[in-house]
């Protein structure tokens, strides 16, 4: 709805009728958006740039609109949030297709980039291992243990690391918070209750993870690299 | 001079500016994380092929195909021949008319504009890794 803002905002001197013309464009505006809530959309098929307009397929292909309308919005990528829509049961994607992969389960978050001036990144192994297997990413990837894969902003940018899924098929890279999302302070008292815990194993009770904020520090360095 | 112009043209001029800002179509852009195939298609005389990812993570976790059925994560690694996905490898093991409709249905793999580079390509906001 910022358009309807912005259309208010437009200045026309000396021109009279000007707050009517734009009363009446704002009301158009309104009337003619099938619901305020929900302003995504998708390119048709036939559209799309890819598909050849004069091929058969475009008339017989699932519209991406169709399809993604009903899932948990988002703003980036294809406009899904994939982990709501997958959790809310709104999808429920087959996880093999004939034996089963065997492989352990393992839920651990890790915490990284301890030492940058970003918010520390919560990688969430439990989100990935739903839709991932452990060989998607180890060892050729990351290493399984903490701190032994240099990770850094400047690969990922590049299709490397997190970057090989993260702005192809996953979530693009624009949302930065997303990864970085874990004030330093939090993340510090987080890793020092995990020692603690490590220190006496009998004793310690399970401490909650330090809160995520997502929305918060807004990035100043938005479109960083190329 | 500027100051004289007749009042009606400068609301005509406004008008059409916002209806341009608000009724703007929206840019003619495929999908995020779309793939074209494309290493031997277009040279054997058949359209590109394009394979949507938003369509398939509806109905299979990653791992079905990209550790189950062993394709690569990188646009244009795999070599796959028709042969192979008649033989139901690759594509072919779900488009096998039981999983999903069989390889008679060429057109609907084969869609893609003629010329396009294979890769992966994407709408909204970003252009795939490493491109900005
Ligand atoms: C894991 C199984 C699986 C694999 C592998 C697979 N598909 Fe599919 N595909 C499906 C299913 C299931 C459908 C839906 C079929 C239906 O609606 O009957 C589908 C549908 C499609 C559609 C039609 C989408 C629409 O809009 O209706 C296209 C195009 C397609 N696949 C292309 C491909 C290509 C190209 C490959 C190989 C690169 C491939 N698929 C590999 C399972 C698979
Ligand atoms: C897919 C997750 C992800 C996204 C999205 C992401 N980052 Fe990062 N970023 C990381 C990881 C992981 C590191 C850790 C490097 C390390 O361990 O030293 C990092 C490191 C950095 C660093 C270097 C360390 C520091 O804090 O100074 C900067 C700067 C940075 N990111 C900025 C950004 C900006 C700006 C964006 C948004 C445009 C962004 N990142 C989006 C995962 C992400
Ligand atoms: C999406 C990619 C991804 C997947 C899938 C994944 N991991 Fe990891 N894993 C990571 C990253 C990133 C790290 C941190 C590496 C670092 O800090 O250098 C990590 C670290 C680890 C560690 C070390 C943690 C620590 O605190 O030292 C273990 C153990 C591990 N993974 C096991 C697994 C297992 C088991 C699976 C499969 C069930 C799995 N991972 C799936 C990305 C992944
Ligand atoms: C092998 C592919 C892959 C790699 C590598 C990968 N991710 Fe992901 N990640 C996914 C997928 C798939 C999802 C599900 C959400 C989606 O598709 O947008 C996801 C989701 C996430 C989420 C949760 C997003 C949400 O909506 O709540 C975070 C946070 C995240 N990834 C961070 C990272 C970081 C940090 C790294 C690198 C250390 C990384 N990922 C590497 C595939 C990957
Ligand atoms: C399930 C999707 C799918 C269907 C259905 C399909 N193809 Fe293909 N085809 C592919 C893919 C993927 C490639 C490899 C594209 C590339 O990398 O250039 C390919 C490649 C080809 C090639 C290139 C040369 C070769 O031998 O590999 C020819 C020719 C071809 N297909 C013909 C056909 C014909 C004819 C049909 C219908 C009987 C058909 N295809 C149906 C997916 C499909
Ligand atoms: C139905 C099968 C199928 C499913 C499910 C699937 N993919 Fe893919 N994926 C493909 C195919 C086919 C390619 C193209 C390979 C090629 O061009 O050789 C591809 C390519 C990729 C690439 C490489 C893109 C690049 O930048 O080069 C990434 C990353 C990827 N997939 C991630 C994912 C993630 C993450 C998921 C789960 C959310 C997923 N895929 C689900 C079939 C699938």
């Amino acid at each position: 709805m910022n358009r309807c803002t912005a259309i208010m905002f437009v200045r026309l001197p000396c021109v009279p009728f000007t707050r009517f013309a734009k009363c009446l464009l704002v009301l158009m505006l309104v009337v003619a958006r099938p619901s305020p809530a929900d302003e995504r959309i998708w390119a048709p098929i036939a559209k799309d740039g890819l598909r050849d307009p004069n091929g058969p397929a475009v008339k017989v292909l699932q519209q991406p609109a169709d399809a993604l309308t009903p899932l948990s919005p988002d703003t980036a990528g294809n406009q899904v949030r994939w982990v709501r829509a997958l959790k809310e049961g709104q999808i429920n994607p087959r996880a093999s297709l004939r034996q089963p992969l065997v492989s352990e389960k393992y839920d651990k978050d890790v915490l990284l980039n301890l030492n940058g001036g970003m918010p520390v990144v919560r990688f969430p192994h439990s989100i990935h291992n739903e839709w991932l297997d452990c060989s998607n990413c180890h060892d050729h990837l990351f290493k399984k243990q903490r701190g032994a894969s240099k990770i850094s902003m400047f690969l990922i940018l590049q299709g490397e690391q997190c970057g090989v899924c993260h702005g192809a098929v996953a979530f693009p890279l624009t949302e930065c918070a997303r990864c970085h999302s874990v004030k330093r302070t939090d993340a510090m008292a987080e890793l020092e209750r995990e020692e603690a815990a490590k220190a006496l194993p009998s004793a310690a009770p399970l401490s909650p993870p330090a809160p995520t904020n997502e929305r918060a520090p807004s990035p100043k360095k938005e479109g960083k690299g190329k | 001079m500027t100051r004289q112009r007749h009042p009606l043209v400068l609301v005509m001029a406004a008008i059409l500016l916002e209806m341009f800002v608000i009724f703007a179509a929206p840019p003619a852009l495929a999908e995020y994380a779309d793939v074209v195939l494309n290493r031997v298609a277009e040279a054997a005389g058949m359209r590109p092929v394009i394979f949507p990812h938003w369509f398939h993570r509806i109905r299979f976790r990653c791992k079905v195909c990209h550790a189950e059925l062993g394709f690569k994560m990188r646009a244009g690694a795999n070599q796959i021949k028709m042969t192979d996905i008649i033989d139901g490898r690759f594509c072919g093991a779900c488009h096998d008319g039981e999983t999903a409709w069989s390889v008679e249905n060429c057109d609907l793999c084969h869609s893609g504009k003629a010329g396009l580079p294979p890769g992966i390509f994407g709408g909204h906001e970003t252009l795939g890794p490493g491109r900005w």
